[in-house]
């Protein structure tokens, strides 16, 4: 069980996030959805310890090992595929796997900006995993992807983090499907300073109740 | 594509030749001498070894000042765009720096320290050192925000971020400041010579303004003028194109 509770969460004074408590099984994974602008990502950052925003996260128990799957790839555009990977594992075999996992294989010796988005997303998320984290964070990883590209990105993520019992996944993102196919759990954010407002499991939440809830938060 | 910018090359130099030959030809005086008795004045300063050892002098003091400048210049943009506080207290030394006279600092150097290899040094580095702090400053402060976040969300080292991270994006600015330094450094180097130095092509330039001997002049700056192009052709340009080949066509590495 991974369990945090984030003590609220500040910038210049002017409060983002209300006090947050969360707790996943191992190898589950949660969707977090909400309006645009309640604070989806700097709850990310926060349990990433980035962007030095007011306010303290507590894990309950060993804290977790966080890999961060921000929206963007963030890949270093002077390094190619497999010297970005090994900034993060510095053995080239378990490189070069993890490339293959993502089917990159090929281009482990390209520069990212040779490379199309949804590659280097891919890249992206083999970078992520290769600091083999207990707990995963995903920034609407699918955005901007074409259809066909999104779903190979999907079958992905569902692949190398669904299906591995040992770990956790809060994903974050705006598709309601997306949440509700990936997410076991589904939580929504309200307006900021937010807070959690409504939280369900996935296989009893249909796309219109989840509709509902958000245009509740949105007050529609 | 190499071949035909060389080829240009070559023919701008050329017409340049030309232009100055017929010109040296109409004046038909000392004063403005052709390229035939630069180039034999040239030659006989070769032959007799004043060329090369002024140019070697010169030259060291270039390399010596240069890489001090660069480094102290370097290091002080870098904590100055990194580090408001150290900015805001160093922005005014900078400015003043900035707009002191090269010829002001030769001279205080000299009459405080006296006509040494050290004062001559030292008044090149307080000349060009502001210029590359500028000019780093504005290269620290254009860091990617975002590979920072992710440098930190992925632990990296400070070697890692360093190598990797931040000097990957400084390249541009050192290179910028290592090409007006270069330009600028020399020139100075030559005025500290002639002021205060009894060796080294801005000595030789002393000699022969004594005299006025135009074709003398001419051909100790030619000679150095050469001698930096050769560090641009085979030095700063395959540098420059090897740490850049990911921003061209280039897809792998």
């Amino acid at each position: 069980m991974i369990e945090f509770s984030i003590d609220g969460r500040s910038f210049d004074n002017k409060q983002v996030l209300s006090s947050i408590n969360l707790s996943l099984e191992v190898g589950t994974s949660l969707c977090i959805v909400g309006p645009s602008g309640c604070g989806k990502t700097t709850l990310l950052n926060a349990l990433s310890d980035l962007n030095g925003a007011k306010g303290s996260v507590t894990w309950k128990g060993n804290v977790p090992e966080v890999g961060y799957l921000f929206q963007q790839p963030r890949l270093l555009p002077w390094r190619t595929l497999k010297q970005n990977l090994m900034l993060v594992e510095s053995d080239e075999a378990k490189v070069l796997t993890m490339l293959g996992a993502v089917n990159l294989i090929e281009y482990a010796d390209y520069y990212p900006t040779r490379i199309s988005l949804g590659m280097a997303r891919r890249a992206s998320l083999a970078r992520c995993l290769l600091l083999n984290p207990d707990l995963v964070l995903m920034d609407e990883p699918l955005v901007s992807l074409d259809s066909p590209t999104a779903q190979q990105m999907r079958q992905l993520i569902r692949k190398l983090i669904c299906d591995d019992a040992q770990k956790c996944l809060i994903y974050v993102t705006h598709d309601l499907d997306e949440a509700l196919e990936i997410g076991d759990k589904i939580a929504v954010l309200g307006k900021s300073p937010s807070e959690i407002v409504f939280t369900a499991d996935a296989e009893t939440l249909s796309k219109d109740k989840l509709e509902q809830e958000l245009r509740n938060q949105l007050g529609l | 594509m190499i071949l035909g910018k060389l080829r240009d090359q070559l023919v701008a130099l050329l017409v340049l030749l030309v232009i100055w030959f017929v010109a040296a030809s109409v004046v038909n005086s000392s004063l403005l001498p052709g390229p035939q008795e630069v180039a034999d004045s040239m030659y006989t300063e070769w032959n007799q070894g004043r060329l090369l050892e002024n140019l070697l002098v010169t030259l060291q003091r270039v390399a010596i000042s240069f890489t001090c400048a660069m480094l102290l210049g370097g290091l002080m943009g870098v904590l100055m765009g990194r580090i408001k506080v150290v900015n805001r207290i160093l922005d005014p030394f900078l400015i003043m720096l900035l707009n002191i006279p090269a010829l002001v600092v030769i001279i205080l150097l000299y009459i405080w320290f006296g006509l040494v290899e050290a004062a001559a040094v030292a008044a090149v580095i307080i000349n060009k050192m502001p210029n590359v702090a500028v000019t780093l400053r504005e290269g620290a402060r254009m860091y990617d925000p975002e590979l920072e976040e992710m440098a930190k969300a992925y632990k990296f080292s400070f070697k890692q971020k360093f190598f990797d991270l931040w000097w990957p994006q400084l390249f541009p600015y050192v290179m910028v400041a290592t090409r007006s330094g270069l330009a600028l450094i020399w020139k100075i180097v030559l005025v500290v010579e002639l002021l205060g130095r009894s060796d080294g092509v801005g000595f030789q330039l002393h000699l022969a303004f004594q005299v006025f001997d135009v074709a003398t002049i001419l051909a100790y700056s030619f000679a150095f003028i050469a001698v930096v192009q050769m560090i641009e052709w085979f030095g700063l340009q395959p540098l420059e194109k090897y740490a850049t080949r990911w921003q061209r066509g280039d897809q792998r590495d």
